[in-house]
C-alpha cells in the first residue's frame, strides 16, 4: 500500500525519532511510505484555540498535501482526530463546500498508527522486541475521538520482552490540552501530578503513547521530578528490534 | 392563543437574533475573576481537593454500574437527545401549549425576559399574598437569578430546604455543584456549621451536642426544617420538566423536602427555564430512566413529584409558572451552540470532568460549572462576560462520553473559542500575534522549514543542563512545573531529504 506519512508538526520539528520509527513500522511491513514535504501543522492548535480563520489555511494546506493517497499515517491521535471530526465541519462553516468535501475524502484515509496496524492491516505482532517495564496512557483524543480502544495494547502486548503494566486511573487527562497547559498551568500541573503518581505506582521505567504531545507534557513532568521514568512513543516500541549478532 | 407553524432551522434562528443575553448586575452566571486565577486559589484548597476527589469519584462509580445495567443506554440517551431537538426547533408551539394547559387548569403563567423581570415577578407575587417569608425547593434557576437577594432586598426571607442548599445558605456560602451544592463541605464543616448558624437564622437551633455521624446531621436538618414547612404559606420552586400536553410540572428529588414545600403551603410559585418543556408524559419515561441513573447514580430517585394546575381542596390554592428566557432564546440563536439547553442538570458531566474534580465549582464564577457551565454560561451571558470558560478545558471528552442527552460539549468549547476570539476587542493582542504568526509561517513549508532551524537555537537554552528548564513568553507558564527535551540537531524534513537525496530509498 503507497502511505503517505502525516508527520505532525510537533514530530517534525522536536521528536523527529518518532516520525522515523513510524516510517519504519510500516516499511518493515512491506509499505512503500511517502511524505509529503508540503505538509506543516494540520492547524488543530488553531482550531482549538479559537483562530479559526488562520486553521483554515493550514487545513487547505493539509488537504492538498495529502490528495491521492491511498492511506495516510500519523503518529498521533490528536491530530488525526483533527483531521477526521473538525476539517469538513470548519471549513462547512466558513462556506467552502468544495474543501469541505476534499477534507471528508481525507477523513475517511486518515488513520492513527495505531488504528491503521490493528484494524486496516490487521496486524498486531509488529515484529518488535523491547525489554522494558512499560506503562501505557491512552491519550484522550486516541480514547474518546477516535476510540481506538484495545489496538495500542494489542500490539504492545505482541512486543517481544516487554513487561507491560497496568497504568492506574489510565483513562484520566493527563493535563496538557494543547494550549490549556499554558493558559491553566496551574490545574494542568494539578492533573499531571495524579498522572505521574499514577505512573510511578507502577514501577515502570517507560511511559508510553500514541500521541508526542502529551508524552512531552508527561515526560516534562517527569524530567522536572528527576523521576527516572522516561517517555517513549508507541511506533518508537513498535519499531525497535532484537540487536543483530554481526 | 396564536397557533405557530413549523419554521425552517435558518429562519428560527433569526427570529431570535437580537433577543438579549442575561444582563449583567443580577444572578449568578459570572465570576469575579478569569477562570485561571480562581482555580489557582481553588487547587491551593487542600480540603476542598479532598471533599470533591471523594465525592465525584464515588458518584462516577455509582454512575457507571447503574448505566452499565441498561442494555438500551445507547439508544436512551439518543431519544433523549431527539426529543430535546424537537422541543428546541419548535419551542414556540409547545410554550404555547404549555400555557394554555396550565391556564385551563387553573394555575398563571408569567413570561420573563431576564432575571430581573423573573425576580420582580416572583417579588410581586408573594407581596401580594402578604407573606414575609418563603420556603423554597432546590432549584438552579432562582440561583441563576439571584432570587434570594432580590427577595431580601424586598424584605422577605427565603429558606433553602434541600440538604445541601440549607448548607449553601447556612454556611453564607456559594453551591458549587449542580446536584450537590455542598459537595466541597464534609461532615465535619456542616456540623460546625449547624451549630454556628441554625439557630442565628432564626430557626429551630442544633443541639449542642450534635455529631458529625450523617443521622444525626439529617436530624438536625429535619428538626430545623419542619417548623419551617408548618409555618410557611408561600413555597418557591423550579422544575425539572414541563409536560406540554396537560400542564403538568414536575420535580425530581432525594429527601422528600421538596415534595412538602410542593403540598404545604398555600402559594407555589415555580420558576423555569423554558428549555424545561417535554411534550408528552410518554417523553418523561426517557428522562426519568436517564436523570437519576446521569446524576445520582440511581435506578430510581426517590421522589418524583407531579402537579398540574390547582386541585381545589388539595395542595396549594394558587399556582404561578414564571417561564425564564434570562440568555435562552439567544443560546437557541446559534446553530453550533443550542444544544447547551438539552441539558437536564444531572451533573454527570461535573462528576466525570478531570478539570472540575480539581478546582471544584467555585471557580467556574458562574452557578452552573463544570464542562456543562462552561459552555452555557458564556452563551447566556454573551461570550465577552465568560470568555475564560470555553477554555477552563483540555478538550478530553469525558462529559460527551457521559452525557445523557449527547451534548458534544468539546466540540462546542470548541466553537465558543472560536467567537471568543473572533468578537471585537479580544483581550489577547500578544496570544493573537503569536497565533497568527504561527499561521503564517505554517502556511509555507519553506517559512516552516526556516521556523524549525529557528527553534534550534532553543538548544542553546539548554545546552548546559541537558534538558531546557525556563522559556521565555508565551511558553513562560510550560517551565512553571514542565522542562521541555533540547529541540534535535535535525528535524525531521531534514534528515527525509537526505534520505531521499542519498538514493536511500
Amino acid at each position: 500500500m503507497r502511505v503517505a506519512l502525516l508527520v505532525t508538526c510537533l514530530v517534525d520539528g522536536m521528536f523527529p525519532d518518532v516520525g522515523q520509527a513510524t516510517v519504519a513500522v510500516l516499511e518493515r511491513l512491506g509499505h512503500q511510505v511517502e511524505v509529503p514535504l508540503a505538509q506543516t501543522c494540520c492547524g488543530q492548535m488553531h482550531i482549538n484555540t479559537g483562530y479559526r480563520r488562520d486553521a483554515l489555511r493550514l487545513v487547505r494546506r493539509t488537504v492538498a498535501a495529502f490528495e491521492g493517497y491511498e492511506a495516510v499515517v500519523a503518529p498521533s491521535g490528536s491530530c488525526v482526530g483533527s483531521v477526521r471530526h473538525q476539517y469538513a465541519g470548519l471549513a462547512a462553516a466558513r462556506g467552502d463546500t468544495g474543501l469541505a468535501a476534499a477534507a471528508t475524502d481525507l477523513a475517511a484515509r486518515t488513520f492513527e498508527l495505531s488504528e491503521f496496524l490493528v484494524n486496516v492491516l490487521g496486524v498486531t505482532d509488529v515484529g518488535a522486541h523491547y525489554p522494558h517495564r512499560v506503562t501505557y496512557h491512552p491519550t484522550c483524543h486516541s480514547l474518546r475521538m477516535l476510540g481506538v480502544g484495545e489496538a495500542p495494547l494489542r500490539l504492545l502486548r505482541a512486543v517481544r520482552g516487554i513487561q507491560l503494566e497496568e497504568l492506574p486511573a489510565a483513562e484520566s487527562c493527563c493535563g496538557f490540552g494543547g494550549t490549556f497547559a499554558l493558559k491553566n498551568p496551574d490545574t494542568s500541573t494539578a492533573m499531571l501530578t495524579d498522572k505521574i503518581r499514577g505512573i510511578l505506582d507502577t514501577r515502570a521505567e517507560i511511559i508510553t503513547a500514541g500521541d508526542s504531545s502529551c508524552l512531552m507534557h508527561i515526560g516534562g513532568g517527569l524530567s522536572r521530578l528527576r523521576a527516572g521514568v522516561r517517555p517513549v512513543h508507541l511506533a518508537e516500541i513498535l519499531a525497535s528490534e532484537p540487536a543483530k549478532v554481526a | 392563543m396564536k397557533t405557530p407553524t413549523p419554521t425552517p432551522a435558518s429562519a428560527s434562528a433569526l427570529t431570535f437574533l437580537g433577543m438579549p443575553t442575561a444582563p449583567r448586575g443580577v444572578g449568578a452566571l459570572r465570576g469575579d475573576e478569569p477562570f485561571p486565577q480562581a482555580a489557582r486559589r481553588a487547587l491551593a484548597d487542600t480540603q476542598l481537593r479532598r471533599n470533591i476527589a471523594n465525592a465525584t469519584g464515588t458518584i462516577r462509580r455509582k454512575r457507571a454500574a447503574v448505566v452499565g445495567e441498561l442494555d438500551d443506554w445507547a439508544e436512551l440517551r439518543a431519544a433523549g437527545a431527539a426529543v430535546k431537538d424537537d422541543v428546541l426547533a419548535h419551542l414556540d408551539q409547545y410554550l404555547c401549549q404549555l400555557e394554555e394547559q396550565v391556564t385551563a387548569r387553573g394555575g398563571t403563567v408569567h413570561w420573563a425576559r431576564d432575571a430581573n423581570e423573573a425576580n420582580a415577578i416572583v417579588t410581586g407575587l408573594v407581596r401580594a399574598t402578604g407573606a414575609q417569608e418563603v420556603v423554597k425547593v432546590k432549584s438552579m434557576a432562582t440561583q441563576e437569578i439571584g432570587l434570594n437577594e432580590a427577595l431580601a432586598e424586598a424584605g422577605i426571607s427565603a429558606w433553602e430546604t434541600d440538604l445541601a442548599e440549607l448548607i449553601v445558605q447556612l454556611g453564607e456560602d456559594r453551591p458549587s455543584h449542580i446536584l450537590v451544592p455542598a459537595i466541597h463541605r464534609n461532615r465535619a464543616e456542616i456540623r460546625e456549621i449547624f451549630l454556628r448558624r441554625m439557630g442565628a437564622a432564626g430557626g429551630v437551633p442544633a443541639s449542642p451536642d450534635l455529631t458529625d455521624s450523617p443521622a444525626a446531621l439529617a436530624e438536625a436538618a429535619r428538626g430545623h426544617l419542619r417548623e419551617r414547612f408548618l409555618r410557611t404559606r408561600v413555597a418557591i420552586s423550579g422544575a425539572n420538566f414541563a409536560v406540554a400536553e396537560t400542564g403538568t410540572l414536575a420535580v425530581v428529588e432525594s429527601e422528600g423536602n421538596g415534595r412538602m414545600c410542593l403540598t404545604l403551603p398555600e402559594t407555589l410559585i415555580t420558576v423555569m427555564g423554558l428549555e424545561k418543556i417535554v411534550p408528552t408524559w410518554r417523553d418523561l419515561e426517557i428522562f426519568l430512566q436517564l436523570l437519576p441513573r446521569s446524576s445520582t447514580g440511581e435506578r430510581m430517585n426517590p421522589y418524583t413529584s407531579f402537579w398540574t394546575g390547582i386541585t381545589p381542596g388539595d395542595g396549594p390554592r394558587e399556582f404561578h409558572l414564571v417561564l425564564l428566557d434570562n440568555g435562552r432564546t439567544a443560546t437557541l440563536a446559534d446553530p453550533a451552540g443550542r444544544a447547551a439547553l438539552r441539558c437536564i442538570r444531572c451533573s454527570a458531566c461535573l462528576n466525570v470532568c478531570p478539570v472540575y474534580e480539581r478546582t471544584g465549582g467555585h471557580a467556574y464564577g458562574s452557578i452552573y460549572p463544570g464542562p456543562i457551565g462552561a459552555v452555557l454560561s458564556p452563551q447566556l451571558t454573551g461570550v465577552a462576560d465568560n470568555p475564560s470558560l470555553p477554555y477552563a478545558s483540555t478538550l478530553c471528552g469525558a462529559c460527551l462520553e457521559a452525557c445523557p442527552v449527547a451534548i458534544d460539549i468539546p466540540s462546542m468549547l470548541v466553537h465558543l473559542r472560536g467567537r471568543t476570539v473572533e468578537q471585537a476587542g479580544h483581550e489577547h493582542p500578544f496570544e493573537r500575534g503569536v497565533m497568527k504568526t504561527a499561521a503564517w509561517m505554517m502556511a509555507s513549508p519553506r517559512r516552516w522549514s526556516a521556523a524549525l532551524r529557528m527553534a534550534r537555537l532553543g538548544r542553546f537554552l539548554g545546552r548546559r543542563r541537558g534538558r531546557i528548564t525556563l522559556l521565555p513568553p508565551p511558553l513562560a507558564a510550560w517551565t512553571t512545573s514542565r522542562d521541555l527535551p533540547l529541540p534535535p540537531a535535525e528535524t525531521f524534513r531534514e534528515r527525509w531529504a537526505r534520505r531521499t537525496e542519498g538514493g536511500d530509498r
